[in-house]
């Protein structure tokens, strides 16, 4: 996993789970990889990826069960989509409205770009 | 777990600590940070016993370092810079100097010089720098002792090692273990440590928790001539400018050590005021 610039290491731990969730390879009910796990993987300490999962499970996508592990909610594809999608609004669409403006266009051109993009990566 | 009260310490004539206090807590990662000759290595030395303070108290887990009591001994490693290690082969090392440490774990040694890939039929003499460093850091962790103390512990790894270097600190702390790292290396340890002390002109300078940096300071790229003006610090690069400012809307964003440590070494007061507010 490559971090990106501005956010917090621990969020972009968050976008990550979402993201395993979103695209089904985590699903409602699975055990996810625990907090060690997870550091080992990514190089980071412990009580970061802790710091996400207290954040993931105050936005009800992964649960605790003592003495077990973290689990997938049954509710994750949702809650994540909706975590997701504020996120993405705040964050990533400004940008790309900045530069539709400078650039003059329109949603509707965006149109068949998503479209051709669809095909090429998720069909 | 180590408690240090009003440390002075010096060599002859040049005095190192002028009354330095610090207390640091089991389950984390603390990375010293400090100009060079700033005294890391030294303040590593003295909780590890190998120095003694001039004045003031040293407290690791209540035995005091500088008396060498076996029971300290055996909780405490340190992986210096420099070491000298026999010529002997890997696993005659490891027979004599593990039984000083009764949570020395082989297993978890072997496990970690595999990862390392380190060639175990060798002798240590015949290993490079890298590779030696490697078996000192893999050992010092199979000893599971409470403080572990490491300076400079990526000098001298190439980039995969590194990167295993991070995997295995990662797996290795727990809410037991109290580890210290100096270093100057801080992109490689960027996200592994999770509290920044930096020390300076004989004392403490700043010492916070990644959690508490990133709730009171914003890191961003800024265009903006009036906000880059009202910034902690700021530094021009391609990009825009770089800059520190109050976080003043509660998003946490990813902190950029480097930039945070110039900004405390040359500006020290802007930066603190932030965590006094």
């Amino acid at each position: 996993m490559q971090f990106r610039e501005s956010q917090a290491i621990y969020l972009q731990i968050a976008d990550y789970v979402c993201e395993k969730i979103l695209l089904k390879e985590w699903k409602p009910e699975e055990r996810i990889p625990s907090v060690r796990e997870l550091a080992v993987q990514l190089e980071v300490n412990p009580n970061t990826v802790m710091r996400t999962f207290e954040f993931l499970q105050q936005q009800d996508i992964i649960y605790n069960q003592r003495g077990i592990g973290y689990f997938v909610s049954a509710s994750a594809p949702q809650q994540a989509v909706l975590y997701r999608k504020a996120e993405f609004t705040e964050k990533d669409l400004p940008q790309v409205f900045r530069n539709m403006y400078l650039l003059g266009m329109s949603p509707e051109e965006l149109k068949p770009w998503f479209e051709k993009y669809k095909q090429q990566h998720f069909a | 777990m180590v408690n240090i009260q009003q440390l002075h310490f010096g060599y002859r004539k040049k005095k190192v600590f002028t009354g330095l206090s610090l207390h640091l807590q089991p389950g984390h990662i603390y990375g010293l940070l400090g100009k060079n000759g700033t005294g890391k290595s030294t303040l590593l030395r003295n909780i590890a016993g190998l120095l003694f303070p001039d004045q003031g108290t040293i407290d690791v887990m209540g035995f005091e370092p500088g008396k060498r009591q076996p029971a300290f001994l055996q909780e405490v490693f340190m992986v210096p810079e420099e070491f000298y290690l026999p010529n002997i082969p890997l696993q005659q090392l490891v027979t004599s100097l593990s039984p000083f440490y009764p949570r020395f774990n082989q297993q978890q040694f072997d496990r970690y010089i595999s990862e390392f890939e380190i060639p175990v039929d060798n002798k240590l003499e015949s290993m490079s720098y890298g590779q030696k460093k490697k078996v000192m850091i893999s050992f010092g962790l199979a000893c599971n002792t409470s403080v572990l103390l490491m300076d400079e512990p990526t000098n001298g790894l190439d980039i995969m090692s590194k990167s295993q270097f991070r995997k295995v600190m990662a797996g290795a702390i727990d809410e037991n273990k109290c580890v210290i790292i100096s270093t100057h290396q801080v992109k490689d340890l960027e996200n592994l440590i999770d509290r920044i002390t930096i020390i300076d002109e004989g004392a403490i300078l700043f010492d916070q928790t990644i959690e508490a940096i990133s709730s009171k300071l914003s890191f961003r790229i800024s265009f903006d001539h009036e906000e880059v003006k009202r910034a902690l610090y700021s530094e021009s690069s391609l990009r825009g400018s770089a800059i520190i400012a109050n976080n003043t809307d509660g998003e946490e964003s990813k902190i950029d050590l480097e930039l945070l440590y110039k900004a405390i070494v040359t500006n020290r007061q802007s930066i603190q005021s932030a965590f006094h507010s």
